[in-house]
């Protein structure tokens, strides 16, 4: 092959113009009972995604009965009609089904993804799980006991200690101050009755949209669905989430590990929620503070110091105030340098090192341009659908998200950091060696650290 | 289905690769480098997967982090070392394909020139984190440390992990780094894939052009070992978890070799998902464990099938290891039932299918097809490779499993809270992981 043009290393090829993604449209109808139906036509594989998603989740736990929601969701599968767990399980397996169960604060989601041949029977499945589930005594005794034995694992993760603690801490007795989980005291008073009343009153019709998005059509799954889930009732129990009042948090907290190589970090306080007007402009401000490789937080604590494998920065948005947390675990003799720098860079771009224009540009870039990416699968597509479903966006919302992005200025970003990220309110949760990073702790003038143990969650 | 594409090799050895799918305005760019932790040496154990991250750290004509151009192009991109190779993709913008090319063809041209002291030991010190992170901070971290030392022997190059040792990692030099690169890290050694919304003809042509200048290195001779595990080896250690956990391990056969589709789907069917015969057993029935799972880990020169499960509150190790054991006798003894088997080829085929929905990332259309042409050398396998678990029969499942799963010649490694040895498997010997 002859080479025309020689590679010009000079500088970086720029690339040319965009070619046009357009998100497709959701197509919607809703069944008798209020079940709403919404497809998008996928058709690049056989394959179909399937999501019901029922829009309350673990939040949703009534005090006392944290894990409730969690352990219902999980109940789902064990079993329906004369159909034994296993049973159910070898069904989906002789379809080639991928079944799972994903749960969070403000939803709970149902997924099967299959071959588009056999789609039908995936439908049927997916009703006799949600609607129709066996709920039997002895499976939920069963269930019960391995999500006491997961609570008894998460004590070994680091990580999960410190997301525990960090929840407990900043929203305290609030709705979203619990993991999904529950606790062991919480679990141990639950009923197979309790599981029972909570899939009567949050499993219902006119709470739960199904959403398909692949090799399929409207119409095909509106008559399947028609099939499965018509003898669901509408019968959704209206009374919400009950927020508590925010307790003031305390400013440091430690779970000792001792001998721990490294100290895993939660640094963050309660924020915005989903559909706060502020959405685009922190999502601009995160991209560069943590979002990404190349934020302000990595490039300084990895590229830099070498502290850590990897640091990073989220605004969680719910459907009340998430959380904003920079998350990072580093080598245990650099806690009190990494905790220092974190906080210097939270602070910093509220104010004294704003955002450049340059990394405006960058954070934009980034979150627009390859956009398209993010819809590139059937599931990707159909998560993309859930959040229009459980936030009530519109059907336009994806369409419009790339100039709103770009519509974001140096100005917006400071102003959403100073009403949304407030240093003087972070909460810094430690897993880590207290013997060995004790005495450091005091130079970050936090006041004295609250000592947890990894049994108080 | 299949995964169709074009290959073409450029004058320098350079395979490339090409797959159109313009459904998205997306396109992969992939490279293999046919290197990894078993082109490594005992004492320079790490070394393969530092390189990696050194990738990343900038190069002659951009000598500043790798990330900057290709995120704020809207990509996203990443990169892995396994002890057979070491794979680098992006997915950008359909109209940043150019720009990827350039990116990685620099790297792979003219790596050295930008390479400084400080970025090596900045970077050794992340990857020092990355072990502390994901293995010795980790619950049951070590694990892979201890079962690999154990089925392997120390010269076979599967005797340590990717991550490596730490005073190996510790001890590594910048000159290393230099000798690396020339001897693995060129055309002749390398594959690149690109799988998306590009015209192949186009995407070929600007692929010379980035690349066909790189000279041509010296072909890499592939490391030949052998492995045999003649004896039962049971060994424990302790470590700060709540619940024991039990490893037992066999050397089996290499990636495509024959019995290594069988032992896949033995592997299911004996320990994935709640219909799994010793989910059934030991989590449903017996209520004995927390969780059990099995893998058959095929690997370029050998492989390995390990089953791992974890002991429900106040039993022990042993008790696990007796059903275990005794499940595996019988699968070797009457093999798989005609609806284990339907349901196993079934469930092959869905996940050959949902690999075809992505064309990049780690398991996308542009890594598999590099998969095949690096391992096999042959990108159109993908029919092939389905076509062997089709072929597994009741016999031939059978069959692998009493050959290759025997009771007498495995490595049986219990990991206990600690100060609670007698948890573990009987007659195991404490070794010591770091």
């Amino acid at each position: 092959m002859a080479r025309s043009v020689a590679v010009d290393r000079s500088k970086l090829p720029s690339p040319g113009p965009a070619r046009s993604f357009v998100f497709p449209s959701v197509e919607k109808s809703t069944l008798p009972n209020g079940l709403r139906v919404w497809t998008v036509a996928h058709p690049q594989v056989p394959v179909v995604s399937f999501v019901l998603l029922i829009a309350r989740g673990s939040a949703a736990d009534p005090a006392g009965k944290e894990g409730l929601a969690a352990i219902t969701a999980d109940m789902l599968d064990e079993g329906s009609g004369d159909l034994s767990a296993i049973q159910m399980h070898e069904a989906l397996a002789r379809i080639g089904a991928q079944f799972d169960t994903d749960i969070g604060s403000d939803a709970t989601a149902i997924s099967v993804t299959t071959l588009s041949r056999v789609a039908d029977r995936a439908v049927g499945l997916l009703g006799d799980v949600v609607v129709r589930p066996a709920l039997r005594q002895h499976d939920f005794e069963r269930v019960r006991q391995l999500r006491l034995h997961r609570i008894k694992q998460l004590r070994d993760s680091p990580a999960a200690i410190a997301d525990r603690a960090f929840l407990k801490l900043i929203y305290a007795d609030d709705p979203y101050g619990h993991s999904p989980i529950g606790t062991e005291g919480s679990l141990a008073t639950l009923t197979v009755d309790d599981v029972r009343a909570f899939h009567g009153g949050t499993f219902a019709s006119d709470a739960a949209t199904l959403i398909a998005v692949g090799d399929c059509d409207h119409a095909t799954v509106a008559h399947l669905a028609g099939r499965a889930f018509s003898d669901w009732r509408a019968n959704h129990d209206q009374n919400g989430q009950k927020p508590a009042n925010a307790a003031a948090a305390p400013r440091l907290a430690v779970v000792p590990r001792p001998k721990a190589p490294q100290s895993e970090l939660r640094i963050g306080h309660v924020a915005a929620p989903r559909l706060t007007p502020d959405y685009h402009a922190l999502a601009v401000a995160n991209a560069v503070l943590g979002g990404q490789f190349v934020s302000r937080v990595n490039l300084n604590l990895r590229e830099d110091k070498g502290f850590t494998y990897g640091a990073r920065t989220s605004f969680e948005f719910r459907r009340r105030p998430g959380p904003f947390v920079l998350q990072v675990s580093v080598q245990t003799a650099a806690t009190a340098r990494a905790i220092e720098e974190s906080i210097g860079e939270i602070a910093g771009i509220r104010g004294p090192q704003p955002v450049t224009a340059e990394e405006l540009a960058f954070g934009i870039a980034a979150l627009t341009r390859g956009y398209a990416r993010n819809f590139e699968t059937a599931d990707q597509v159909a998560r993309a659908v859930m959040q229009l479903a459980l936030y009530d966006l519109p059907d336009d919302y994806y369409a419009h998200f790339v100039s709103r992005v770009e519509a974001v200025t140096r100005d917006h970003v400071s102003d959403v950091m100073m009403r949304h990220v407030d240093p003087a309110r972070l909460t810094t949760v430690i897993v880590g060696d207290l013997d060995t990073i004790g005495h450091d702790l005091g130079r970050l003038n936090l006041g004295d650290p609250v000592v947890l143990s990894a049994e108080s969650f | 289905m299949t995964l169709s594409f074009r290959k073409h090799t450029l004058a320098n050895g350079l395979d490339v690769l090409l797959h159109e799918d313009r459904a998205c305005p997306i396109v992969a760019v992939n490279i293999w480098y046919h290197v990894g932790s078993k082109n490594e040496r005992p004492g320079h154990t790490g070394f393969a997967h530092l390189f990696e991250h050194l990738m990343f750290e900038g190069s002659q004509h951009h000598d500043r982090g790798y990330f900057q151009p290709l995120q704020g192009a809207g990509g996203t991109l990443n990169g892995s070392t396994n002890a057979d190779r070491t794979n680098y993709w992006e997915v950008v913008p359909a109209n940043a394909l150019e720009l990827a090319l350039w990116m990685e063809s620099d790297r792979m041209g003219f790596l050295l020139p930008a390479l400084t002291q400080a970025k090596f030991v900045n970077q050794r010190d992340v990857v020092l984190n990355e072990r502390r992170q994901n293995y010795e901070n980790r619950p049951y971290g070590l694990a892979p440390m201890a079962t690999l030392a154990s089925l392997f022997p120390p010269e076979h190059p599967y005797h340590w992990t990717t991550i490596g040792e730490v005073p190996d990692l510790e001890s590594a030099r910048l000159d290393d780094v230099h000798a690396f690169f020339e001897r693995y890290y060129h055309p002749a050694n390398a594959s690149i894939a690109l799988a998306g919304d590009i015209d192949s003809d186009e995407a070929l042509a600007l692929v010379d052009r980035y690349f066909g200048d790189i000279p041509a290195g010296e072909r890499v001779t592939p490391v030949r070992a052998s492995a045999l595990l003649p004896h039962d080896v049971r060994i424990y250690f302790e470590d700060r978890v709540e619940l024991p956990r039990l490893y037992i391990a066999w050397l089996t056969p290499a990636m495509f070799a024959s019995g290594d589709a069988d032992l896949d789907l033995a592997n299911d069917l004996l320990a994935n998902g709640k219909t799994s015969r010793l989910y059934r057993r030991l989590v449903f029935e017996e209520r004995i464990a927390t969780d059990v799972s099995a893998a058959q880990n095929s690997r370029e020169m050998a492989g390995y099938t390990q089953v791992v499960a974890t002991a429900a509150p106040g039993h022990a190790l042993g008790d696990l290891e007796a059903v275990i054991v005794e499940e595996i006798r019988r699968l070797a003894a009457e093999g798989p039932t005609a609806d284990e088997m339907e349901r196993g080829r079934v469930q092959a085929e869905s996940q050959f299918i949902f690999r075809l929905q992505t064309v990049g990332g780690f398991g996308g259309k542009s890594d598999q097809l590099n998969a095949y042409n690096v391992f096999i050398g042959d990108p159109g396998y993908f029919e092939r490779d389905l076509n062997r678990y089709h072929a597994v029969t009741p016999d031939s499942m059978q069959a692998a499993v009493a050959r290759y799963l025997d009771p007498a010649a495995r490595v049986t490694l219990s990991i206990v809270p600690s100060g609670r040895a007698e948890l573990a498997a009987p007659h195991s010997d404490l070794v010591s992981v770091a």
